[in-house]
């Protein structure tokens, strides 16, 4: 392949990732639709709700999560510039990152279970209609989105695999470039995720 | 379309936008832990914002790409802001 074809290669794969996020822009907006209009009608039941959660532990997973794009933006230039091994290690610093979001994801959530709250419990039904909306949209909305930081995480660690048996090479790194840009979607959604359910109160 | 193969992002730029990102996090939970009425609703969700805006712009690199890709990005979060818009129309005037 020459170098004019390999770089347009390149233009359509990046043009097909942006396509993609904007479906995953557009699944993540219907829940951010669902919250905001939740909100409005169940003020009081929301404010009270994101207040039993614990900010710290939000906290730490945006910058768990903001640690790992720094990381996954950083192996993208350090394969550029060739350094294979350095672009490996951020990988696996990313990886450990996905890795302990959803430690902290498993946490939070055994304790939410053990208070009896998690979707159709007792004690969930006996709470206020708002409540239990917004219960419902957190284990929906969160677990979804832990979802996709596993698979995000998979493919970062497929990613290191492929730089180490040379079939990711500096010349060529639109692969990594695209896992790279999943990520970063995936943090973004945190950055809102984050203040909707953990911050405002 | 823009075929050429952009250069690669400095490691101080990326430094630099990671550090900003840690930053407005903090003031994020600042606000939020201080009660500040109506603000504690605004700040944080005009941080996500900003926040959200570097990670685009120096992260993912839309600044670099082409025009279209740019306008592409505007037309799905207008779409999106659109969306939320009209249905507050409804929720909120029902």
């Amino acid at each position: 392949m020459n170098h004019a074809s390999v770089s347009e290669t390149n233009a359509t794969a990046r043009l097909g990732m942006w396509l993609f996020l904007f479906t995953e822009i557009m699944m993540f907006g219907g829940l951010f639709l669902l919250y905001a209009s939740y909100r409005v009608r169940f003020p009081q039941a929301f404010s009270d709700s994101a207040q039993q959660l614990n900010i710290w532990l939000g906290a730490a997973n945006a910058l768990i999560l903001l640690t790992g794009s720094f990381c996954t933006t950083l192996s993208v230039t350090a394969l550029r510039r060739g350094s294979r091994r350095l672009a490996m290690i951020l990988l696996a610093i990313t990886v450990l990152m996905g890795g302990l979001f959803l430690f902290n994801h498993y946490l939070e959530w055994s304790g939410q279970i053990r208070a009896g709250i998690y979707p159709n419990s007792p004690v969930l039904d006996h709470m206020s209609h708002g409540e239990i909306l917004f219960f419902g949209l957190y284990y929906v909305t969160l677990g979804l989105h832990g979802l996709h930081v596993l698979i995000g995480s998979i493919i970062l660690a497929v990613m290191a695999v492929f730089i180490g048996r040379g079939s990711l090479t500096p010349e060529d790194t639109i692969k990594l470039e695209n896992a790279s840009l999943f990520w970063h979607l995936v943090d973004i959604i945190w950055i809102f995720l984050f203040p909707l359910y953990y911050l405002m109160h | 379309m823009s075929a050429e193969n952009h250069a690669p992002a400095s490691y101080r730029s990326i430094v630099l936008t990671y550090l900003a990102l840690l930053l407005l996090a903090a003031v994020s939970v600042t606000v939020s832990i201080c009660h500040l009425g109506a603000a504690n609703v605004w700040v944080p969700l005009g941080i996500g914002v900003l926040q959200a805006a570097l990670v685009v712009m120096y992260f993912m690199h839309l600044r670099k790409e082409h025009w279209l890709w740019q306008l592409l990005f505007l037309i799905v979060v207008m779409s999106l802001e659109m969306f939320i818009g009209l249905t507050f129309v409804d929720v909120l005037y029902r």
